[in-house]
């Protein structure tokens, strides 16, 4: 099939950019659309072009690297996919297709498609990890964990980091990535220890990377590709809202 | 993990509490409210409205709750204003194509628009009738029953009278008199005017549509979410404070409008 793209060309992260029309002939169904966008790069290149820049690394839908509002949608108009896993066969023949990268003021664009989205290193670095003392390799069933418990842990721990709940967010806000980060360890024995000195640490450095308030809208639940779920917002609201009314004296602050 | 943390109203989240807080409260009052106003509905001449009506402006507790009320409104209404202005900023280059209501409904995305106009009704509906109530021309009552048989007798004018200060009830007789402003005249005055009367229901969809968003939002706000409850929350939202409460209240100026056709 042909496809006209329409592509937010930037130079740098200083330069304003605009919108490029670009031709993509002869994509196959089957393609996936970093491949669509891989053809079109090696015309580019062979015309002696500056290839469009996009992010991505594995290519199988794991490590958050993609990104791209495609036609409004991040990550495409299929849910529970990653842009590496969109395929040409949702698209028609003769489709226009516009693609823009993440926009937030905490996302910078870098180039083109790609998104400076350092913003999650810093909050995951202000508190999500646990500390512990390496030792001898504990025993697998010492600490207890109910199946129901550890499942909604593990639901919560599979968020990417891939930044598509704050391109959906009409306020650019990143509670969903840090409201999952933040349920992986306070449903854990092993998060307990710093259990509300994470909430706050992991809000604060969030305000302060300049992302919106959360009005509720449940976008970013619709457009999450791994399906993280609001129910995770509400728990970052209630660890939060409990470190800082009941439990200041404890965490120091 | 560093354990100075900030101020909690100075973060995003206590900013949210705040607003569902005042908004809860809000809500809550929508209820009051409603039930004193469901008697502009009884067929006595503003009887009973018109001693609720002075119930309500003079019994002490209630006067407090009314200045918590209006602070409470002031303060959503700069919380809206700080929270939407920080979200702009969030997002200083927009999109060229957005998603609209795929990924998530319009009133949602639309809380501060559906407030303001709400604001803008408050600001008129507070002018109608409590400003010309406690400041302004009212019309005056006097209601004579019979207590033993319930027959009632009405004096009433548009001006008060030189000697009214207050309320008046007495018994003379076996006669009660009940002197009084005569909001309820004053309720049916104003909604003859029909673009009043179009400004209400038109608040009042506006405000439907900010408490079905609004009403279950200010609870994952708080971070209640509980999986045996949350069903119940959504559904008071969308039927008590989404239908019910706005249908009723945009009644009244139409009951008004038509009855005085
Ligand atoms: C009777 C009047 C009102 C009631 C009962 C009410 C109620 C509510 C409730 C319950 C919420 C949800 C809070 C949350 O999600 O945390 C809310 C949010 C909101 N209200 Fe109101 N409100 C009223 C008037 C207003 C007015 C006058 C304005 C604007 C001037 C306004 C603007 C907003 C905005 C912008 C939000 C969304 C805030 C956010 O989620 O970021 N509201 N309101
Ligand atoms: S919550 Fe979902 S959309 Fe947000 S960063 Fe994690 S995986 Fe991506
Ligand atoms: S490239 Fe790794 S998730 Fe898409």
């Amino acid at each position: 099939m042909n496809l006209t793209l329409k592509v937010w060309r930037q130079k740098n992260d200083k330069s304003t950019g605009q919108f490029v029309t670009i031709q993509a002939n002869n994509i196959a169904d089957d393609m996936s659309f970093l491949e669509m966008l891989d053809i079109v790069n090696d015309d580019l290149t062979r015309k002696g072009e500056d290839p469009i820049y996009f992010d991505h690394d594995c290519r199988e839908g794991i490590c958050g690297m993609c990104s791209l509002v495609i036609n409004g949608r991040p990550h495409g108009p299929n849910q529970g996919t990653t842009t590496c896993q969109l395929h040409m066969r949702s698209f028609h023949d003769g489709q226009t297709i516009v693609i823009e990268p993440w926009r937030a003021a905490a996302f910078p664009v870098l180039k083109d498609l790609a998104v400076d989205r350092t913003a999650f290193d810093r909050i995951q670095q202000a508190g999500g990890y646990v500390n512990v003392n390496t030792g001898g390799v504990p025993d697998a069933n010492a600490i207890p964990i109910p199946k129901r418990i550890a499942d909604e842990a593990f639901e919560s721990a599979t968020c990417i980091g891939c930044g598509a709940c704050v391109a959906a967010c009409k306020n650019a806000s990143a509670m969903l990535f840090v409201s999952a980060k933040v349920s992986q360890f306070a449903l854990l024995p092993q998060g307990q220890t710093e259990r509300y000195e994470r909430a706050q640490a992991m809000v604060d450095q969030m305000d302060a990377e300049g992302f919106g308030n959360c009005t509720n809208t449940g976008a970013c639940e619709a457009e999450c590709p791994v399906g993280i779920k609001l129910t995770n917002i509400a728990r970052l609201n209630r660890e939060y809202l409990t470190a800082k009314i009941f439990r200041q004296e404890d965490v120091h602050a | 993990m560093s354990s100075k943390s900030k101020p909690l109203f100075s973060s995003s989240l206590g900013k949210k509490l705040i607003m569902s807080l005042t908004g809860l409260f809000l809500c809550s009052f929508l209820v009051i409210h409603l039930i004193g106003n469901l008697q502009l509905f009884k067929n006595d001449e503003g009887y009973a409205f018109n001693n609720y009506a002075y119930f309500m402006t003079h019994f002490a507790p209630i006067k407090v709750v009314s200045y918590l009320l209006y602070a409470s409104i002031i303060i959503h209404a700069v919380y809206a204003l700080i929270l939407t202005t920080k979200n702009k900023a969030a997002r200083p280059i927009g999109y060229n194509q957005s998603a609209g209501n795929e990924n998530s409904k319009w009133n949602s995305r639309n809380m501060g628009i559906l407030g303001t106009i709400i604001l803008v009704f408050l600001a008129t509906h507070m002018q109608n009738f409590w400003y010309q109530y406690k400041f302004g021309t009212t019309p005056y009552i006097e209601y004579n029953t019979e207590v033993a048989t319930g027959n009632r007798q009405t004096i009433s004018s548009d001006e008060l009278p030189a000697t009214y200060d207050g309320v008046k009830i007495f018994e003379n007789n076996g006669v009660e008199t009940v002197q009084t402003k005569d909001l309820y005249k004053q309720v049916a005055y104003t909604f003859q005017n029909p673009f009043i009367v179009l400004l209400y229901v038109v608040a009042m969809a506006a405000l439907a549509f900010h408490l079905i968003h609004g009403f279950q939002s200010a609870f994952q706000t708080i971070g209640f979410n509980h999986r045996r409850y949350i069903g119940f929350v959504k559904s008071v939202g969308i039927w008590v404070f989404g239908v019910i409460i706005p249908i009723a209240f945009a009644a009244m100026p139409l009951y008004f409008f038509f009855k005085g056709l």
